[in-house]
């Protein structure tokens, strides 16, 4: 699906890490953990091809970023999911046409009447549906965000904190979704440092944790 | 990108979806910006046009006219006037290439001088030039030969074939046909600068619009799309404002018969408002290049 082939990304002459190797198999469940700056948000954004390593390789789905050209890169981010920490939603839209917004710009909209009330009650949004983002709280966001991720039902789905800004008891509910994608067969990668949640997602699926810390990327297993 | 690829893309970005156009919200001042430069810019275009092809009319009336007619003009003593007017006339009834010749009676010679010196001149009692009018046959006569007759038979008779002051005049009123043009030239190119303005600032406001777009897969011509349509539109109606407004204008302009006419008929008729017609397309057009050119260039610096 994804693979890093001893990628680097520098910026400002300082190198934020190097040598990053990894496979995201299909089907597989990553967390990806380490301290504030180490380099987790910019490494989920290569994996998703809005940055291009400055070393190394970085595949999607077979093809290396560097050769993709934007649209092929947008073409690829149909395949991938992204759950960001803030969301990033339309604020003038509904959620409903925020939600259904990858199926649009696929030129598939006429698909949202199909999915989206299922996605949406999944999710557990079907009220708030015509509501603003901004008068969502923060796990509602988080969800509609999930919810948005998933619609054109993709082969991964990556998340960048998705837990920062929400409580312990929306955290799990997220978590049980996400726990639900991949037993449906989805590639999922979260980046966080919450250790609590990555003990919660053990209990329940074979997660590989990974730790980016100095620089390097390796595996954490022992920590937890 | 192959020429087919090129005109099927710029017709897609056109047609687009009502949905993609709803992710970009709308902002009121670059609205407000692109529509008002539009039907500005359209308002004086369609004075220049007016302006410039009135020049052109009047270039090709002269030409016309003109270059068909010369003018004889006899001086000579009292008593020996009447004598050398027929003497003209003779020789010129003889002249291959002149259609006609008459000379203009008393009340047509104070009709042209009474815009100077009023209308109640006696030009009887003056030592006034006497005119006659030539009418050129299509081929034209040749006019050394004439003069040489003219020299020895009619000693008081001054040819002016109009070719000293028309060509100058004609010229002039061509430069200002052209002028005209490349007036409408530059109000494309400010209308163009303009409205590339908005489309940054729009952009540049949209900045989060654009993120969360790439962010779902949209593709680059997708994204400028939504400007593009926006823009597009807004241009056509506040150009087609301008023209309604100008041309009502124009339409209503009066009738100006100032230096014997030079400024006669300023304004459009018949199938020169199919010229007016034209700019909001113009307009559109540009618009069109303009704001896709900005989209692409600012897409291109975001990725």
């Amino acid at each position: 699906m994804i693979e890093l082939e001893r990628a680097a990304y520098s910026y400002g002459g300082g190198e934020l890490f190097t040598d990053v190797t990894l496979t995201l198999a299909p089907g597989s469940f990553h967390f990806l953990t380490g301290p504030s700056g180490a380099g987790k948000t910019t490494l989920l954004k290569l994996c998703y091809g809005e940055l291009i390593a400055t070393a190394g390789h970085v595949r999607l789905f077979g093809e290396n970023t560097r050769k993709m050209d934007r649209d092929r890169i947008a073409m690829n981010r149909r395949r991938i999911g992204v759950v960001h920490q803030d969301c990033q939603f339309l604020d003038h839209l509904p959620i409903s046409e925020n939600v259904a917004l990858p199926l649009t710009v696929a030129g598939r909209s006429e698909e949202a009447d199909a999915y989206l009330g299922e996605l949406l009650a999944w999710v557990g949004l079907t009220r708030q549906a015509q509501q603003l983002p901004p008068e969502l709280s923060g796990g509602e966001r988080q969800r509609a965000a999930l919810a948005r991720a998933i619609i054109l039902s993709p082969d991964v789905i990556l998340a960048d904190e998705p837990t920062g800004n929400i409580d312990w008891e929306m955290s799990q509910r997220l978590l049980s979704l996400l726990v639900e994608l991949n037993k449906l067969g989805k590639t999922v990668l979260v980046a966080t440092h919450d250790m609590a949640l990555i003990r919660a997602a053990k209990a329940q699926i074979s997660a590989r944790v990974l730790r980016l810390k100095d620089r390097k990327i390796q595996a954490a297993e022992v920590d937890l | 990108m192959s020429l087919r690829e090129r005109i099927g893309s710029s017709v897609a970005l056109l047609a687009g979806d009502k949905q993609a156009d709803r992710a970009v919200p709308p902002t009121g001042f670059t609205a407000r910006l692109t529509v008002f430069t539009s039907a500005a810019m359209a308002f004086l275009a369609v004075f220049v046009l007016a302006l410039s092809l009135t020049a052109g009319r009047v270039a090709d009336r002269w030409t016309e006219q003109l270059a068909q007619t010369s003018t004889l003009r006899i001086s000579a003593p009292d008593g020996q006037i009447d004598a050398q007017v027929r003497a003209a006339l003779r020789v010129l009834e003889t002249t291959p290439g002149v259609a006609g010749a008459r000379a203009l009676s008393d009340e047509e010679q104070r009709a042209l001088l009474a815009p100077w010196f009023g209308p109640d001149l006696p030009v009887e009692s003056l030592p006034i030039p006497r005119l006659i009018e030539i009418t050129e046959t299509d081929g034209g006569y040749d006019t050394t030969g004439l003069r040489a007759r003219l020299q020895a038979e009619v000693p008081g008779a001054l040819l002016d074939d109009h070719a000293r002051w028309r060509a100058p005049l004609v010229k002039a009123a061509e430069r200002l046909r052209a002028l005209g043009f490349a007036a409408v030239i530059l109000i494309a190119g400010a209308t163009a600068a303009m409205i590339t303005l908005a489309a940054q600032a729009a952009l540049a406001a949209n900045a989060q619009v654009i993120r969360v777009m790439r962010l779902v897969g949209a593709k680059d011509s997708y994204i400028a799309g939504a400007f593009v349509r926006r823009f597009t539109l807004r241009a056509f109606f506040g150009s087609t404002v301008g023209v309604a407004v100008s041309g009502v204008a124009v339409w209503l302009l009066p009738e100006l018969d100032v230096a014997g006419g030079i400024l006669e008929g300023i304004g459009l008729s018949g199938a020169e408002w199919l010229w007016i017609a034209a700019i909001p397309i113009l307009a559109s057009v540009v618009a069109f290049a303009a704001t896709r050119a900005a989209a692409l260039r600012t897409l291109g610096r975001h990725s």
